[in-house]
C-alpha cells in the first residue's frame, strides 16, 4: 500500500488530497477532495495524468504575430514538454478564430490543438511564413 | 465637450462586466475607453487555462474568458473607444483622453467607472544591489513579450518573488524551452494560489527557495548571475549563506498595485493598505460618481471575482446616472485581528440585498474562525480549514444580520485560529 500527498488543481481551492493505493491495478482511494472533480484528479494522477498545455503558435500574416492556443482534451502528463516543443515549431497563416483547430493529433496524443483567441488578416500582409 | 451618461475607464476583465452591468440596470449610454487595440486588458496574455470556473462554470484560457466578455459587449449598445488613453479624470467626473485618431479630447461623465487594473512592483521599488544590465523583467513584461509579441527575453533563468504570475512564467518559460533554475521567495510561504504551485514548478521540479531573497543580480550588459541569501524572521539578509546561481534572466515577480493615478487625480480617498480607493458598499468612492472595481480597487486572485465586482460597480454608476443611488447613511467596516483590509470600508444602512465583504489575512495559519462582529456582537462565524495571505476571503452578511446597525457602528472582520 502506499499513501501520496498531492495539491489538487482543479479550482483555485487547491485542496490537499490524501491517495491511497491499496494495490497493483487497484483504484486509489481519495480523502481531501472537497468535490467531484478533485476525486477525479486524485484517481487520474496515479492512473493516467492529464494536463492542458497551453501556449502560442506563430502567426503569418496576422495582426498579431502569436495566437493563443490549447490541447483539448488535455494530453498525458509525460507528453507535456514534447507537446510544448511541437507548438514552439508550428507556424499557423492569418485569419484564426478562436476555436479553429489548428494541429489535430499532436505529437499522436489523440489532442488537438486549438485557437483560444482570434487573430484577423494584417492589410497587405503577404502571405509567406516567417524564417 | 462630449456629454456621456456611463463611462468605464478600461475594457480589461472589470470594465466589460461593468459596462454590461451598466447596461443591464438601466444605462442607456455606455462608453468604455481602452488603451490597447483590442479589449481584454491583461487577460489577452494570460494564455494559461483556469478562468471562468465561478462565473461560466467551466476552465478557459484567459483569452476565452476575454472572448465571452468581448462578444456580450459587442452584441450590445456599448462603445468601445480602443486606442484611446486617459490622462486625466476630474473631481467633476471630465475625462481627459488622447488617442492618435482624434487627439486630445474631453469627455463629461454623468458617471465614471475606474477599472484600469494594477501594476507590477518595478525593480527600482525593490532593494537588490548591483549594475543595471538587461535581462531583468517583470514576470508580467516576460508574459506579454512570449505571448503577445512573440519574442523569448531569456533562456536562463531565476524569479524572485512567489506571486502567481511568477509562478506561472516559471512554467511558461519552462514550455518554451527555458532552464527555471529557482523560484525564490522573501516570505516563508508563497503567496501564489496552491494549485499554481503544484502544476507550474512540482509539475516541472523546479525549486521554491521560501525565505530567500536577492541580495545582487550580477553582470554588465547582461545578467550573468544572481546572488540568493537565506532571510531571518525581520526578512534580513542571513551573512553566510549566499550562493549565486548563474542566468541571463531575472524575472521580478513581487507584489501588484493598483493604479491608482487617476484616482489621485480625482481626489478619490486611497486605502493605505491595498493602495485603491475607500468606496462604500455601492463601490462608489469618495468622489460622488465616480465607482472602482476590479485590481485597481485591490489586488484579486481570481479574475472570476474581479468580473463579480465589477458588476456592482457598474450597475451602481448606472443608478447613479439616473439619480437613483441614495446618499444612504452608512456605518464603518474594519479589519480586526489577523485581517489586512476590507472591501468595501463603510455600508449603507437599511440593505435589502446580502453585503458580500472581501478581504486578505495578515498571516498564513491553519484551522481558523472568520469573524464579523458588529459593535462588539458577532454576527456571523465561518470556518476554515487554513487561510493564507494569498487567497483573497470573503463574507456574505444576510440583511437580518447588519439589522441592528446605525450610523456610527463599526463592523469588524477578524480571524480567531481555531
Amino acid at each position: 500500500m502506499t499513501v501520496h500527498q498531492l495539491t489538487c488543481i482543479q479550482c483555485p481551492i487547491g485542496c490537499e488530497l490524501t491517495v491511497t493505493i491499496e494495490a497493483e491495478g487497484a483504484t486509489p482511494k481519495v480523502t481531501g477532495n472537497s468535490c467531484a472533480r478533485g476525486l477525479a484528479y486524485g484517481i487520474a494522477e496515479f492512473t493516467k495524468p492529464t494536463r492542458t498545455v497551453t501556449g502560442t503558435l506563430r502567426v503569418a500574416g496576422g495582426t498579431h504575430p502569436v495566437v493563443s492556443v490549447k490541447t483539448v482534451p488535455p494530453v498525458p502528463k509525460a507528453t507535456v514538454l514534447q507537446v510544448a516543443q511541437a507548438l514552439r515549431g508550428a507556424v499557423v497563416t492569418a485569419p484564426v478564430a478562436a476555436g479553429d483547430m489548428l494541429i489535430a493529433n499532436v505529437c499522436d496524443t489523440g489532442s488537438d490543438v486549438i485557437a483560444t483567441t482570434n487573430v484577423h488578416k494584417r492589410e497587405g500582409a503577404q502571405p509567406q511564413l516567417p524564417l | 465637450m462630449e456629454e456621456r451618461e456611463v463611462v468605464i475607464i478600461g475594457g480589461g476583465p472589470a470594465g466589460m462586466a461593468a459596462a454590461i452591468a451598466a447596461h443591464k440596470a438601466g444605462a442607456r449610454d455606455v462608453l468604455i475607453i481602452e488603451r490597447e487595440e483590442r479589449l481584454g486588458g491583461i487577460l489577452q496574455q494570460c494564455v494559461h487555462n483556469g478562468f471562468g470556473l465561478h462565473v461560466f462554470k467551466e476552465e478557459l484560457t484567459g483569452p476565452e474568458y476575454a472572448l465571452r466578455y468581448a462578444d456580450e459587449v459587442a452584441a450590445l449598445p456599448i462603445e468601445v473607444r480602443l486606442n484611446t488613453f486617459v490622462v486625466d479624470l476630474s473631481p467633476t467626473r471630465v475625462l481627459t483622453c488622447i488617442s492618435a485618431q482624434d487627439g486630445l479630447t474631453q469627455i463629461h461623465a454623468e458617471a465614471c467607472v475606474l477599472a484600469m487594473g494594477c501594476r507590477e512592483r518595478p525593480r527600482g521599488a525593490l532593494p537588490i544591489a548591483g549594475s543595471r544590465p538587461a535581462g531583468v523583467y517583470s514576470a508580467g513584461t516576460a508574459q506579454r513579450l512570449i505571448n503577445l509579441e512573440g519574442l523569448m527575453p531569456g533562456h536562463k533563468v531565476v524569479i524572485l518573488g512567489s506571486g502567481d504570475i511568477g509562478l506561472i512564467m516559471a512554467r511558461r518559460m519552462v514550455l518554451q524551452g527555458a532552464e527555471v533554475l529557482a523560484v525564490a521567495e522573501l516570505l516563508p510561504y508563497s503567496s501564489g494560489l496552491k494549485r499554481n504551485i503544484q502544476q507550474c514548478l512540482v509539475d516541472f521540479g523546479i525549486p521554491l527557495l521560501l525565505s530567500t531573497t536577492a541580495v545582487a543580480i550580477h553582470g554588465k550588459e547582461r545578467v550573468e548571475s544572481v546572488t540568493l541569501a537565506q532571510v531571518d524572521e525581520a526578512r534580513r539578509p542571513i551573512p553566510g549563506t549566499e550562493f549565486d546561481l548563474a542566468c541571463d534572466t531575472v524575472l521580478l515577480s513581487c507584489g501588484l498595485i493598483p493604479e491608482g493615478e487617476l484616482a489621485r487625480a480625482a481626489g478619490v480617498e486611497l486605502s493605505g493598505a491595498t493602495q485603491g480607493a475607500l468606496v462604500d458598499d455601492a463601490l462608489e468612492t469618495s468622489v460622488p460618481g465616480v465607482f472602482a472595481a476590479g485590481n485597481v480597487l485591490h489586488v484579486h486572485d481570481l479574475a472570476d471575482h474581479v468580473s463579480q465586482e465589477a458588476a456592482v460597480a457598474g450597475a451602481s454608476a448606472a443608478r447613479y446616472a439616473q439619480g437613483l443611488l441614495d446618499a444612504a447613511a452608512s456605518f464603518e467596516v474594519i479589519p480586526g485581528a489577523g485581517v489586512r483590509y476590507t472591501v468595501p470600508h463603510t455600508i449603507a444602512l437599511g440593505r435589502t440585498t446580502p453585503a458580500l465583504i472581501r478581504f486578505r489575512v495578515t498571516e498564513p495559519t491553519g484551522a481558523a474562525y472568520l469573524v464579523a462582529t458588529l459593535d462588539g456582537h458577532e454576527v456571523l462565524r465561518k470556518r476554515k480549514v487554513a487561510l493564507t495571505p494569498g487567497e483573497m476571503q470573503e463574507l456574505t452578511l444576510a440583511p437580518a444580520k447588519l439589522e441592528g446597525a446605525h450610523a456610527g457602528s463599526t463592523l469588524t472582520i477578524s480571524v480567531e485560529k481555531a
